[in-house]
This record gives C-alpha cells, structure tokens and sequence, in this order.
C-alpha cells in the first residue's frame, strides 16, 4: 500500500515512558476511507498510538504521519484530525450550547448546522451543563464535537468503554451514519471485539506494544482457518501456511492457521473463524517463536 | 479563543471585581476627609482610621497571593487534572496559543486589579506615610518594606508575578491544590527575601558618615545586665522617612566596633534603660549625656550609617518592577516551553 | 421501503447478509421493478453496520443485474426475481407438504425433519459450488 492512500502511516514508530516501552518499532499504513479498528489488550500501546496520531505526544523513535502532515504541526494540520479521548472529557461548568460554542469558535471547517441537528436528534438539553449528563449522552456529545469539526480522519479511543449496550448501539448508529454522509476516515479503539466486528472493515493489533497484525477484516476472515487434528508439531506444516497460534493435549493439536489456499490434508478437521476468535490467536503469546508484523497487502 | 479564556475565567474575575469595588468605594468614602488633615496627622487619626490603614496594607499583600492560587495555579493544572487540555488541543488552535490566550487573560486580569487596588490606597495612605508623632508612636516611611510593597506600582508588578509564578507551577505539578500550596509557599518566600536581600542593593545605597550628637541621636541601646554592658548607638538621617539599612559605629582609626567604649555607660543615668527616656527626667542626665556624647565625638567616634534616601522611591519602585516583571516573563517562558514541549 | 436485519452469529458475512435479504424481498414481492432500495445512511443508521458493507452488497447486486445506481438520488430495482421461479412456487409447495406428511407419518419429529432437510441442502450446495 502507498502512503498516498493512507491517512495514518508510521515507519518505526516507537514511544517511550521512563523506562517502559509503550509502543515498539511500529510500521504500518492505514486506508482511508475506511472504519479501522485499533485492537489490544490493555497496556498493548493503543491510546499511545491515537494520542501520537492526535500529536498530543511526540515520538521516542520514528515517524508518523497522519493526512499527509505531521501531527499537530499547526492549525489547518489540527483541522483535519477529529480526537476523542478516554472517557470523553467535557468541561462540566459548560452547557451543551456553550460545548457547541467552543466548537465554534475554535474550529474554522465548524458545520453548526450539523450539530445542531444532532444535538436536537438525540434529544439532549442545550441548557444542561455537561457535568450533569450521563455517561452515554457525555459521550454522545464528545462525538459531536469530533463530527462537526469535519476532520479527514476521526480518533476515537475507547469510546465504548463506559457505555450500557443500548448507549453503545446508538453512539455506533451515530457514527455510522455520519461515515456514511460524509465519508471520512474513523480509527477505533477497544478492547473489545465484538463491538468492533459490526463497523470496522479494517482491523489493527496491537500486542505487547508492538503491530501484531494488520488488514482489511474481510481477508483476515477469508485466510484464517481452525485446524483440529491428531497430536502434529505445528512446523511441520506446508510453508504456505502460517501458525498464528497452537495448543496440543496428548493426542490433538488444535492451530489456528493464516492460509493462502484450501487446506488440502485430509487429517485436518477445518473450522471458520469469527474475528474475534482470529484476534485472540493473535493476542496470545506466540508460541511458535514468530510475533512478527503480519501485512495484508 | 478569548471567549473560551473568558469563559473559564469569568468567576474569578467578577469576584476579583466584586473585591476591588468594595474596597474603592469604602476608600473614596473615608479618603477625603485623611486628605483634608493637617498638622499633626497622626494624632487627629481614628481608630478606624489607623485600622483602615493596616486593612490596605493586608488587603494589597494578600491580593497577590490569592490571584496567584485561584486564578494562577488552577490556569493549567487543572484542566490536566480534567482531562479536559485533550479536548482543547484537539480543536484546530495549537497549543502555544491556547497559553497564550489563556495567560494573557489572566495576567491582564491580575494587573488591572492590582492596579486599581493599589491606586486606591495609595491615594487614600499618601497623607499619612511618615506621620510622626512625638509621643504617640508613627506610621512607616513609604520607603521602608512594609509600605513600599504596598504604594505605587510594585503590588501590580507582585500580582503579575504571582499569577505567572501559580500558572508554571500548576503546568508543571499537574494537580490544582499542590500547585496552590506551592505557589503560596514560594511566593511568601520571594516577598520576605526580596525587600531583605534584594531591594536594598537595586540602587548603591547611600554611605554616610554622621557625627555622634543630641539632634541626630536616635536611641542606645544596652545588652544586657551588668557592671559594663555592651552598648550600642543608633542615629537618623536628615529626613525621618529615609530607610536605614545599617548603623554602624566607628572607632577614630575607621573601624566598626560593636560597643561603645567601656566609660560610656557611666554617662547613663541608673535604670529605667534610657531607651525610654521621657522629658520628665531632670536636666542633669540630658547635659551629662549632651557631655558625653560630645566627648565620644571629640575622641573621633563617628556613625556610619547605610540608607537608600526617601527620595529614591519612585526610582526604586521602578527597579523592583523591572525585577519582578524580568522574573515574570521568565516563567512565562517556563510554561510555554513546558507545555509545548513536555507535556502530554 | 424493506428493512434489513444482522445475524451476527449466523457465519455468514454481512454484505451476503444483505444481498440476500434482498433477493430474498425481491422473491417474494416485496420488492418490484422500479423500488428503491434503502439508502446506505438510512441502513447503516439501522443496523450500525459499515456503509463500505452496504456498498460493496449493492455493488454486488448491481452486478448481477439486479440493481441499478442513479447517482445523486438512489439505488433502485431493475429486473424483478419472481417472474421466472414464482410460477413454479404452487407446485414445489404442495410437493414439500406432500413430503412433509410422509416424514410426520414415518415418525421423525420435527427436530429430526430439520435437520434431514439442512444437511441434504448444504450437502447439494457445496456440491453445486465444488
């Protein structure tokens, strides 16, 4: 993939707290025009890489580059970057229309027609103070903010965190529709896979502070297989086959496997797997020695 | 960006303006009247009077410190505490001018309430700086520390200070109420320093010698009980509003010692100590000490001493500004950098 | 205008999902020549699916003839999918309950008849795909 249709790419992309490495030699282009998403478990370096993105940190090691620029590098550079944080931060002395205001105000590309329709769609109290609104219309109103403000590419860290499933259902309609109209770029994180699996046509993780795989969820879902099987040492499979992941009781081996072609040897029993299951072979401890970057493309 | 700044910041500043017009109005109201009072001033004062002067002097010492934790302190810190700096960084304004706005905003508002704070009462103290009475005590020179940071333009320069002193403390703590602590610990801390260590050396202080005598005795001092106790002299300038650093007896070879010679307590009447000295003690003691000090100045004892002339006020009210305003703008600098480059 | 739903454990993708819940109203009526389908923001705004999902479903159909795009207004039906099977609906209807007294009387319940139906189907699928 050319960095030309990337809207977030990264060459050794690493940061560094004190001594801890939250994020290690990352590479990795992703699309536009598409809804990716940022997948790990926690401590995996997720919000490290948005708020890097956001260039509300600098990087240790490496570059980064997101809509063409670099993060943060100045106000038309901040335009094009929407970001809502963890846990939706709002100023709780503010109403809702004073929220809108600061938009307004701070934001040249601003579409007040936009949030407006929103604000009154969602059925929130211009008047209320942010302060008092609940969790989901917090967040709610967080993406309002980050959708009015017409960016090329919206953040979202772990926006469904705190929401009840009717909250998370609507505040993903929300954002849906509004990809649907306006056809920007969205990167997602969660911990969650499940939630992810519905919106995101592209998919990310991060393990351990480094890109364990990456690709459009279509493929990984296509190239992904279960293998069951009697007791077989997993390096001994055709090399167009890759071991993501492997456990063995005495007699049966179970591996999941990234395929190029049809499994053709008869002792496998072949199984399909939901994305989530791909994600958490990915999320476990390499055991065969490779926890490599795995590029779609 | 300035409604924003604005907006954050528009409780403090109507409280700030809430205080100053209460106290503008109760000065305007009992002004005049101090400023129509002539002859011996301070005797004609009230007791409202003298305790509406020490109310201006606390009101001007404490503004500072209370701009600096309320409007200072919370500036960064807490919207670092909120979370609430990833919302605004994300907008379309860089960091470096959302500081900017923000500071500036606040540094404005500390200014011009200091300011008119400190028009008001040096207005309404003017007539009374240095009034002298004989018998009844006096009010300090206008020169000397505790009123110097409170007349002219210096408070205004204090205020400034302590807002940019509250709002690096607060970028670089991150927590609102140890910022507060912080900047009110390091801020009396620089107010006692400076008039002690500072202040008189902004300008060369002015060395004079003066010879030991009835008109420019100030007072004697002893140490002590005893046969022979050290004793020592203090004399005044020519003008009374003058603020002494230093008074220092010379022997006739030049040399600072610290006690009188040793016959000079002869020439003290028995107690009560001298210091006390009233008009009602015979004449013979007055002459016999006239005697003496006439033949410590024969002998060639003269007093040294270290002053910075009341006239220097204005000029040294403008030194300390510069300082303060040096300082100010270099944890400006601090922040800005801090913010722009640190922070996260 | 139809409506379209997720099986999110069904296996099988979303965009086929959605294809063939519109073959599937096109079979039955409820979708004629000249309908217009669901925008992608009015489905996506539904079902909080990708609208890249919904495209590609679209294009699929479109494809295969069976759509057609008007940009700037919407996606409409082009062919309809009854004429040639729904003649042969009547008949293949009264063979299946034909075939459905025959497993009640030789004692299948109907757990057992759905899946003597399902596994010969996907039997006769992959055969047909292989």
């Amino acid at each position: 993939m050319s960095t030309a249709d990337s809207i977030l790419s990264a060459r050794g992309l690493g940061k560094r707290y004190r001594r801890r490495w939250a994020l290690t030699d990352c590479t990795l282009d992703i699309p536009a025009g598409h809804v990716t998403g940022l997948v790990g478990p926690n401590g995996a370096g997720k919000t490290t890489l948005l708020n890097l993105a956001a260039g509300l940190l600098a990087p240790t090691t490496g570059t980064i580059e997101v809509c063409g620029g670099r993060p943060a590098a100045g106000p038309e550079q901040l335009a094009k970057v929407g970001y809502v944080a963890q846990d939706t931060p709002t100023y709780p002395g503010l109403s809702v229309r004073d929220h809108l205001e600061f938009g307004a105000r701070l934001n040249p590309r601003w579409d007040a027609a936009l949030a407006r329709n929103r604000i009154d769609r969602l059925g929130l109290d211009p008047s209320q103070k942010a302060g008092r609104l609940s969790g989901g219309q917090r967040a709610q109103l967080a993406l309002t903010l980050g959708l009015a403000k017409r960016p090329e590419l919206l953040l979202l860290d772990e926006p469904l965190a705190s929401l009840d499933p009717l909250a998370r259902r609507e505040f993903l309609q929300s954002l849906m529709e509004a990809v649907a109209e306006h056809g920007f770029s969205v990167v997602l994180s969660s911990h969650l896979v499940a939630d992810l699996e519905r919106v995101c046509d592209h998919l990310l993780v991060l393990v351990d502070s480094r890109v364990r795989v990456t690709g459009e969820v279509e493929e990984l879902l296509a190239s992904h297989r279960l293998l069951t099987g009697p007791r077989r040492d997993p390096a001994s499979l055709p090399t167009g086959q890759r071991v993501v992941s492997a456990s063995s009781t005495d007699v049966q081996s179970t591996l999941v496997v990234r395929t190029e072609g049809p499994i053709l040897d008869p002792a496998w029993t072949v199984g399909a797997l939901t994305l989530e299951d791909v994600v958490l072979a990915y999320l476990s401890p390499a055991e065969i020695g490779r926890p490599t970057l795995e590029v779609a493309r | 960006m300035i409604w924003l700044s604005w907006r954050q910041l528009r409780i403090q500043a109507a409280a700030a303006a809430l205080g100053v017009a209460v106290a503008a109005i109760v000065l305007a109201v009992t002004g005049p009247r101090i400023a129509g009072l002539t002859g011996n001033i301070f005797d004609q004062l009230t007791q409202l009077d003298r305790w509406l002067y020490s109310a201006g002097i606390v009101v001007l010492a404490v503004t500072p410190v209370v701009l600096g934790a309320f409007l200072g302190a919370p500036l960064v810190a807490r919207e670092v505490e909120g979370g609430t700096h990833r919302l605004a960084w994300t907008q379309s304004v860089t960091r470096g001018r959302w500081l900017a706005t923000k500071l500036g905003l606040a540094l404005t508002t500390a200014a011009v309430t200091m300011g008119v704070l400190a028009l008001a009462v040096t207005w309404w103290a003017d007539p009374l700086d240095a009034a002298q009475s004989e018998t009844r005590g006096s009010l300090p020179s206008r020169i000397t520390p505790v009123a110097f940071d409170m007349r002219g333009i210096v408070p205004v320069a204090y205020g400034v200070f302590a807002v940019a002193l509250g709002v690096a403390v607060g970028a670089v703590v991150r927590r609102s109420l140890a910022a507060m602590a912080i900047t009110l610990a390091v801020y009396v801390f620089v107010t006692v320093a400076v008039p002690i260590w500072v202040r008189p050396h902004l300008i060369p202080p002015v060395r004079q010698t003066v010879a030991l005598g009835n008109d420019t005795l100030d007072g004697i001092t002893m140490h002590g009980d005893g046969p022979n106790p050290p004793t020592t002299v203090t004399v005044h300038t020519a003008n009374p509003a003058d603020w002494v650093l230093s008074n220092q007896t010379l022997d006739p070879s030049g040399r600072a010692i610290d006690s009188l010679p040793s016959w000079f307590a002869q020439c003290l009447p028995p107690p009560p100590p001298v210091a006390a000295e009233k008009a009602g003690q015979g004449a013979a003691s007055r002459n016999s000490l006239n005697a003496c000090l006439q033949r410590l100045s024969d002998e060639g004892y003269r007093q040294q001493v270290i002053y910075q002339p009341a006239s220097r006020f204005w000029s040294l009210q403008w030194a300390e500004t510069g300082v303060f305003a040096v300082a100010s703008g270099l944890l400006a600098w601090l922040t800005f950098w801090w913010v722009r480059r640190r922070l996260t | 205008m139809i409506q379209f739903s997720l099986d999110s454990r069904s296996g099988v993708s979303p965009y086929l999902q959605v294809v063939q819940q519109v073959r599937h109203a096109m079979r039955l009526g409820l979708l004629r020549e000249g309908d217009q389908l669901p925008t992608v923001k009015d489905v996506v705004a539904n079902l909080a699916i990708n609208p890249n999902t919904v495209l590609k479903a679209y294009r699929e159909l479109e494809r295969d003839g069976l759509v057609g795009a008007r940009p700037g207004v919407g996606t409409f039906v082009t062919r309809t999918l009854t004429d040639s099977s729904l003649a042969a609906h009547e008949p293949l209807r009264r063979d299946l309950l034909r075939w459905l007294g025959k497993a009640r009387r030789a004692g299948l319940d109907d757990e057992s008849i759905e899946a003597l139906f399902a596994s010969t189907f996907r039997a006769t699928a992959e055969q047909d795909i292989a």
